[in-house]
């Protein structure tokens, strides 16, 4: 690789933008796209590449083209600048994500407590407005206050976000679900929410609870089925697997 | 899915190591076939003075892939290489999980 091409590529990746890396594997010859003209054929197949997430080699005019996209990181939206948001920092951006962290109580919501994320003072509504969840983006609410949390799942079932988590014991989440109802979000709507939030591995502690999120979220951009959302709880099971008691 | 938003940043290594005055190759997996551990777009970076980041098996054979790199770095040409069950080179540096691999090694240059 040229270093050139290489600083090239670290630039669009540092300003997000999707990029693609074309590589004649006879000869090394590169380019970028959508930077550099390149053929019709070499651009069809970066745009695939970029839509579908997977590198590959293809052969085009009788020579093989390494096709690998670069697309911006996923993205984790948090609403919450909670203790539970803090161990999940550190563990987003090895795992490809780029973590938001949503909160107006500004005694929260600090540099000090969440280095290195992005952080957004607004209400809920209006920070989703801004930031748009699309299908490359989950969005988790840690708050348990309905003033907080609510707004940011009503945006985000209103958006393709491929997870939509809520902290909350099932007691609560019955509640939320009558308020999001209210709202005119269908059972449908309901069904995208993981709730009780993360996998069910007992967790106990903040970075425990964070760690069975984040593997929650991990499955459900791979497809596995524990990263399905749980059907609703029978509202008679009294074990609480996560979060605290409402 | 395949990873493309790479977490650990093997590009800003080697970019880094190359502005520190290393010598540098990258090495790409760009096919797999049958079970093999890492992703196409799965990289190496290698300095000649035997630094590594990155992989592109799960540690089979990144040795063979050093070793190759370097001899990228010392002619400047790029390198295709082929590791599977079927090359009996791949027994020897221990490609046993049945899987095949192409891996491109090329001089940052």
């Amino acid at each position: 690789m040229k270093a050139e091409t290489l600083a090239r590529l670290q630039d669009e990746r540092a300003a997000q933008r999707p990029v693609v890396l074309l590589t004649r594997l006879t000869d090394g010859a590169e380019h970028l796209w959508p930077l550099d003209a390149v053929s019709d054929a070499l651009a069809e197949a970066a745009r695939a590449a970029l839509g579908s997430e997977k590198a590959g080699t293809v052969t085009i005019d009788g020579e093989p083209w390494f096709i690998h996209p670069h697309n911006p990181p996923l993205r984790i939206i948090v609403v919450g600048a909670v203790h539970i948001a803090q161990a999940m920092a550190p563990m987003a951006a090895p795992l490809g994500f780029q973590m938001i962290v949503v909160d107006p109580r500004r005694a929260f919501a600090t540099e000090e407590r969440l280095p290195g994320v992005t952080l957004n003072t607004d209400w809920p509504d209006d920070a989703m407005a801004v930031l748009k969840p699309d299908a490359r983006t989950a969005v988790v609410t840690l708050t348990h206050d309905p003033k907080l949390d609510d707004p940011a799942l009503d945006a985000a079932l209103k958006s393709d976000a491929f997870y939509i988590g809520a902290l909350g014991s099932r007691r609560t989440h019955a509640k939320r679900v009558a308020r999001l109802t209210e709202l005119g979000h269908g059972a449908g709507a309901m069904a995208r929410i993981h709730a009780p939030v993360g996998l069910d591995i007992e967790a106990v502690t903040a970075p425990e609870i964070a760690l069975s999120v984040m593997a929650e979220i991990v499955a459900a951009r791979r497809g596995a089925a524990l990263g399905d959302p749980r059907p609703l709880p029978a509202p008679a099971e009294g074990r609480i697997s996560i979060g605290i008691p409402a | 899915m395949t990873d493309t938003t790479h977490s650990e940043d093997i590009l800003a290594t080697a970019a880094a190591w190359r502005a520190a005055g290393e010598q540098v190759a990258i090495a790409t997996v760009v096919e797999t076939w049958g079970s093999s551990p890492r992703p196409a777009g799965s990289r190496l970076a290698v300095t000649a003075s035997g630094r590594l980041a990155g992989s592109v098996s799960g540690g089979c054979i990144e040795g063979a892939v050093a070793d190759a790199a370097k001899q990228a770095m010392a002619s400047g040409a790029p390198k295709l290489l082929d590791f599977g069950v079927s090359d009996e080179r791949a027994w020897e540096v221990g490609l046993s999980c049945g899987g095949k691999v192409k891996v491109f090694v090329e001089p940052l240059a």
